[in-house]
């Protein structure tokens, strides 16, 4: 029997970006917020003297165990979904913090051209260049809109950059100036602008500079020590939710954490929630949290099971097209991070030091930025050179053609240990009426409960903008001056590896309740007082990682919350019938 | 690319040189911060230390099997982790590393045991094809221990009830099989030749065990190898962070603040975790 406990404000499901910056910001408006968090308590100490790449990179120790739940994954409808057994296939964060603690820290915002990809399109290619079943739609949301959510969290964040040159209109500048740039960097960056190209110096969550960000956190300067994705920093230079959001939500007084709190279900009555329950996961009692509003701000995973398991909203049918619950899945795959790899003979680099938002980048080939009239995809994907700092086992390039074990792999893995260098096309995904989330029919969690079943295809799409893409990336590494370049191959099908952490959709906002879940505050169309916060609420993945869009739309939902309470209910935007099947 | 012979080795020894010489690796003055208070280790307090000099001499292995009870499974292992990383003249090879103690305990640990994996069933049979095929199954259909599942050769994916320590034992025996009918020799005592060719036989998937793909095998062994190789010798590889002096791979280092714009490849003499937690 769950034990039920005083109701507050709001309660917050998940600790990462989403969770922080919604307490934070309810609880600096003096709103009573309980936050919680599945997984373990942790601070900085926990990252002091840790710099362990076979623990953390090879071994995934900030990464979810999956001993009592997964997910099941396969291609198509008509296939048996198989359950991803091994953690490292998995990358999904916990703890708290979440998977905000390990990233890499490479910010990119999404592009204009995003927020109103129909339309877009349509108005410059016509409506036939949008394939049958790609469910493509305008977000109810302009970048204009979205613009001081955005400029908001980078200052939050510290981020340090600068401007993209093809980037879309900032209201102001990074808050700190860029990473100092390496020779591999300024290498890409010359050969780059050699090509004609625009490059620039990607802008990260690593600080140039020690820095305090207006709600009174300082962050420090980034030491280029490599360890970064899949670590947390013990040096407080990565902007995360432990250096920043989550001491903010604690300092007011107003917001309590529970870790070790795995939310299994959303309570509600008559349309409305009513709270969640939750599992100690310690000593197994269950909790009642009551609440006036829920907010689900979890990994996209857990987002979209609470609702499927709380029976809430309707779950996606591929075979009629409705539902909306599970609609839209995308995220990085197989096919995403292609590109080329150059091999130097007579160059060796200091590739070991590093920071994971290190980086050039180049921006020419991404969303419409380009021509696609005689192109046979649509969208784009960022070019860049990552300078993360590799660890010894992961340095082990050869070129193709060379044995992966043996006395000439030995040679040839230690000749070309930092002569190495890879440039690629992290291409945008678009979402398809076949790829989905729902619930699994065999596999059960450690409550016996269904876990989330993934159908997921790679498509033309896909593979003919990795292909452009591979091309681009061997051009600049051309001009880079490589001895030998080995292109990415491109995968048949989807390899069932969910490694990248950048998974998104099934609660995916818009305008028209038919084909989306939640409004552009994140509120969901069929429960007025609940939230879902987080990258299940982004309808396709654009050409870079989502972090700081999920950071701008968790203020918008925030500042929604906080007006939901002052007005005491009712849908904050109206919705729109589009008309559209998208 | 046979040539080996490095074409900076002069410029790397002077820059060597001139970093040994310049002591400490920490940027003075640039950390700010409350948080700093708490990382006072060794490259603090002392810069870096030379461990070859300070401990090897002291140093007192207790390297035992903690994992493989049988010594001609150990045996088995060591010899093929040596022809997949062998001794040659940029030094060491895996034995002489410590990898088949790596291996060992990584088999004996949380790791070994996949005890952070679902290993919940039903566990249905797995056929391996050439090519990706839409399979027809019915619409949520449950999947038994008895279902036969098709999935592309390559596919990453791991769906057998075996722990990755049980899968090393199965994999060794099959390959101390493999050796005896193809040679009529144990694996042990076959010529290097011989023994790479019953690794290939397991890395192009020609030997079928325990319901799995051999590939499948080779490819954990490999990896299990390299990481053995490569980590840092408080896991029992990378024997006196040998590896990494071959790789010119400094380990855990706490800033490069100050280098990270430096032209010149610069070669430092590694440092270990247990130096990075001044222990």
């Amino acid at each position: 029997m769950a034990k039920k406990l005083d109701k507050v404000d709001v309660v917050v499901v998940g600790s990462g970006w989403a969770g922080g910056i919604v307490s934070a910001e309810l609880s600096k408006a003096g709103y009573q917020v309980v936050m919680l968090e599945r997984g373990k308590d942790q601070t900085r100490s926990d990252f002091i003297g840790v710099k362990d790449e076979l623990r953390y990179t090879n071994r995934h120790e900030m990464i979810e165990k999956l001993t009592g739940d997964t997910i099941t994954s396969r291609v198509s409808i008509g296939d048996a979904a198989l359950p991803v057994r091994l953690q490292k296939d998995m990358n999904t964060g916990t703890d708290l913090g979440g998977g905000s603690m390990h990233w890499a820290g490479s910010v990119y915002r999404w592009r204009s051209y995003d927020f109103e990809i129909r339309s877009k399109t349509i108005e410059r290619y016509g409506e036939d260049k949008i394939p049958e079943g790609m469910q493509i739609r305008d977000w109810g949301i302009t970048y204009d809109e979205l613009e001081p959510y955005y400029a908001k969290w980078e200052q939050t964040a510290g981020i340090s950059g600068e401007p993209d040159p093809l980037g879309d209109k900032r209201s102001n500048e990074y808050p700190n100036p860029p990473m100092l740039a390496s020779p591999a960097i300024k290498l890409f960056k010359e050969s780059a602008k050699e090509i004609g190209l625009h490059p620039y110096q990607m802008a990260s969550g690593n600080m140039s500079q020690t820095y305090t960000n207006p709600d009174g956190e300082t962050l420090n300067q980034c030491m280029f020590c490599s360890f970064c994705t899949m670590y947390g920093c013990d040096f407080g230079s990565k902007s995360d939710p432990l250096a920043t959001v989550i001491p903010t939500a604690r300092k007011t007084g107003n917001c309590e954490i529970r870790t070790n709190s795995l939310v299994r279900r959303v309570l509600h009555k008559d349309g409305k929630a009513t709270g969640v329950l939750y599992t100690d996961t310690r000593t197994g009692q269950e909790f009642e949290q009551p609440a006036d509003v829920v907010v689900l701000a979890a990994f996209t995973f857990s987002n979209n099971r609470l609702l499927m398991l709380s029976d809430i909203g309707e779950i996606y049918n591929p075979e009629t097209r409705k539902g909306t619950i599970g609609r839209n899945f995308t995220g990085q795959f197989n096919s995403t991070f292609l590109g080329a790899t150059g091999f130097f003979n007579d160059k060796k680099f200091n590739y070991y030091m590093g920071a994971g938002g290190l980086g050039g980048a180049v921006s020419d080939y991404e969303a419409d930025l380009f021509d696609h009239t005689d192109l046979d995809f649509i969208h784009g994907g960022g070019i860049e050179l990552r300078q993360y700092g590799d660890g010894a086992i992961k340095n082990n390039f050869v070129p193709k053609g060379t044995p992966t074990w043996g006395e000439e792999f030995k040679e040839k893995s230690l000749f070309y240990a930092f002569r190495t260098l890879t440039v690629w096309y992290s291409a945008a995904v678009m979402p398809w009426w076949h790829n989905f989330m729902d619930l699994d029919p065999t596999y059960k969690d450690e409550f016996g409960d269904p876990v989330l079943r993934i159908t997921n295809k790679l498509t033309d799409q896909d593979k003919n903008i990795a292909k452009f893409g591979i091309e681009k990336c061997t051009e600049i590494m051309e001009a880079m001056g490589a001895d030998i370049i080995d292109q990415d191959e491109i995968p048949d099908q989807f390899d069932h590896t969910y490694g990248g952490m950048h998974y998104i959709g099934g609660v995916a906002m818009g305008e028209d309740p038919e084909t989306s879940a939640v409004n552009n505050y994140l509120q969901l169309w069929e429960m007025e007082n609940l939230f879902v916060v987080g990258g299940s609420a982004l309808p396709h993945f654009s050409s870079h990682h989502p972090t700081p869009t999920i950071g701008a739309l968790s203020y918008r939902a925030a500042e929604g919350i906080e007006k939901y309470l002052k007005e005491k209910g009712g849908l904050l935007t109206q919705p729109k019938s589009s008309g559209v099947k998208a | 690319m046979t040539n080996n012979k490095n074409p900076n080795q002069d410029t790397q020894d002077l820059s060597r040189r001139k970093f040994l010489k310049s002591g400490g690796l920490v940027a003075g003055g640039l950390l700010g911060g409350s948080l700093f208070g708490g990382l006072l280790t060794n490259q603090f307090q002392k810069g870096t230390k030379d461990e070859t000099t300070s401990q090897a001499g002291k140093q007192v292995s207790f390297d035992a099997r903690t994992f493989f009870s049988r010594n001609e499974d150990f045996a088995l292992l060591s010899a093929a982790t040596e022809r997949i990383y062998p001794e040659n003249k940029n030094g060491m090879g895996a034995i002489e590393l410590g990898v088949p103690y790596f291996i060992d305990r990584q088999c004996a640990s949380n790791w070994g045991r996949n005890a952070n994996d679902y290993m919940v069933g039903p566990f249905p049979s797995i056929t391996k094809t050439d090519v990706y095929e839409e399979e027809k199954r019915q619409t949520n259909e449950v999947i038994t221990s008895s279902t036969v599942v098709k999935l592309p050769a390559g596919t990453a994916n791991y769906q057998t009830k075996m722990t990755r320590g049980t899968f090393f034992l199965e994999g060794l025996n099959a390959m101390e099989k493999t050796s005896q009918d193809k040679f009529g020799e144990r694996f042990v005592n076959l010529e290097p030749k011989q023994q790479d060719e019953i690794l290939q036989m397991f890395e192009k998937g020609e030997v079928k065990f325990s319901g799995v793909d051999s590939a499948d095998f080779f490819s954990l062994l490999r990896q299990t190898t390299i990481e053995g190789v490569y980590a840092d010798p408080v896991y029992g590889g990378n024997r006196n962070m040998e590896a990494w002096r071959m790789k010119e791979y400094p380990g855990p280092i706490m800033s490069f603040l100050d280098k990270i714009e430096e032209e010149e490849f610069i070669v430092m003499e590694p440092s270990s975790l247990r130096n990075y937690q001044g222990l």
